[in-house]
């Protein structure tokens, strides 16, 4: 029931996932974060089983962090990944897999603006766009319709926008709300919630509704 | 570990992990291995046996079914819980505790297996006094949560059955924390937990502001639970209200559900 979509711009990675946090039927919190900071130009975003997310994504970040204290630079975007990756397919035959899905998000001086995707399963691919979660069944086409290489930031963020409409539109689990964040050569930047803007359904002009008595 | 000792086993893992400080070893070790399980004990598996569709003619049934709230205002944080438990569809008991008093300032609440939550908290309150011996400030509801929810997140898959809000008074106001047996741990201004939340939440939400008074906010709380408990077959028992202030909890009152009902009605 969770949604996590990551798009690839020139020089940036605009990253958002669904801020609910449920159990059962119930939305237990509705403003939830599902994106952690790995380091200063690296996120993470990580949906699936209730525990494993945050311990998972908290033993990456500790781990990333580590690196950067011994060494004195961070991990590329790439090595990130892979050790991410690596830790997952590990942990998979053990007794204790995570089950998390992940995209991560980042920026390096050497390659760019890169955006990867992850499953549960450990397979990981380089992606312009990617997206977790039921959400994928209807944002995937938005996507390879209106996505081009080298957006700017305001085309991804209009791009974003159609997702969360579609998905308002068409799913049936009410995700009314998305944590959106940027990353790029300054960082990490926090953008405004993003919420659906279409209108709730009127009556269609041109039917008359028929009142059975 | 005199447990380690009487049982004759060797945990030589800790002395290689800190070649020289064995008081240090034995102290990280006391604090992420509790609950000690033979390797070769599956405790998912095992317990499948006693359960309802398993092989035994002794069949376990867990104490569940149970409506609990908390929620956070500008004068503190209101805790109301109902005091049912039930081992399936028997009522094992109508006075149980279900607040748990891990300190002065930490209370903790029991929603599914009422053993798995009372040890936890129970461990969870050495872990916390044992922060204030070595830090010399009180635990934060963050770290406090953090704590619990790390160390059952050790027992993941094993069949804890746990769900607890972890209602507290630090240095950034009041807190309150959501922290459940798989590991996850949430904040927010408002929670019920168990069997009977659904009803709780309807009540609790459309009557919530943050700005009640003390006698408001409790008169909410206490609502709420006596609407679980009338829809809920698993709640019931008295409706137990605490009151988490910035000078510590204190207990405001115990109401028989069934003397509520007839009150209520007799106001409408």
């Amino acid at each position: 029931m969770e949604c996590l979509i990551g798009i690839r711009g020139k020089d940036f990675v605009l990253m958002a996932g669904d801020s609910v946090a449920g159990r059962s039927v119930v939305a237990m919190k509705k403003d939830h974060d599902k994106m952690y900071q790995l380091s200063n130009r690296l996120l993470m975003a990580a949906c699936g089983e209730g525990g494993d997310t945050v311990q998972f994504a908290e033993y990456i970040a500790k781990n990333i962090q580590l690196y950067r204290m011994r060494n004195g630079y961070d991990l590329s975007t790439k090595a990130a990944a892979s050790f991410t990756r690596r830790n997952l397919a590990d942990y998979l035959r053990s007794s204790t897999p995570y089950f998390v899905n992940l995209l991560i998000g980042g920026y390096d001086d050497s390659d760019g603006a890169d955006l990867y995707y992850m499953d549960y399963l450990g397979s990981m691919v380089k992606l312009p766009f990617g997206v977790h979660g039921y959400g994928s069944f209807f944002v995937l086409s938005v996507m390879d319709r209106y996505y081009k290489e080298d957006m700017t930031r305001d085309e991804a963020l209009v791009l974003l926008q159609r997702c969360i409409d579609e998905i308002h539109e068409r799913f049936i689990i009410n995700l009314n709300s998305f944590k959106v964040k940027i990353v790029d050569k300054e960082g990490i930047h926090v953008m405004k919630d993003l919420r659906p803007t279409t209108k709730p359904p009127e009556e269609t002009p041109g039917t008359q509704s028929m009142d059975i008595v | 570990m005199a447990l380690e000792e009487i049982a004759g086993l060797k945990f030589s893992n800790g002395s290689d992990l800190f070649k020289g400080d064995r008081l240090l070893a034995d102290d990280c070790l006391q604090a992420s291995f509790n609950l000690q399980i033979p390797r070769f004990c599956d405790p998912v598996q095992f317990l499948k046996q006693y359960s309802e569709d398993g092989d035994s003619n002794v069949k376990i049934q867990f104490d569940h079914g149970t409506t609990t709230l908390a929620f956070k205002f500008q004068q503190g944080v209101i805790i109301a819980v109902d005091s049912r438990a039930t081992a399936g569809q028997w009522i094992a008991s109508q006075t149980v505790k279900k607040v748990i008093e891990i300190n002065r300032f930490l209370l903790g609440t029991m929603a599914g297996g009422a053993a798995d939550c009372s040890f936890w908290e129970r461990l969870l309150a050495k872990q916390c006094r044992l922060y204030e011996l070595r830090n010399k400030e009180r635990i934060s509801v963050a770290a406090a949560s953090k704590l619990l929810a790390n160390m059952v997140y050790g027992y993941k898959g094993m069949g804890l059955s746990m769900g607890t809000m972890i209602c507290g008074w630090d240095k950034r106001g009041p807190g309150l924390y959501y922290v459940d047996s798989d590991g996850t741990r949430l904040a927010n201004y408002t929670f019920s937990v168990g069997s009977g939340s659904t009803y709780a939440y309807g009540v609790l939400d459309s009557g919530y502001r943050w700005d009640l008074s003390v006698d408001e906010a409790v008169a909410l709380g206490r609502r709420a639970i006596y609407h679980a408990t009338h829809r809920d077959a698993y709640s019931g028992g008295v409706v137990n209200i605490y009151h988490m202030k910035e000078t510590g909890w204190v207990k405001v009152s115990q109401d028989d559900v069934f003397d509520l009902h007839y009150k209520y009605l007799r106001k409408e």
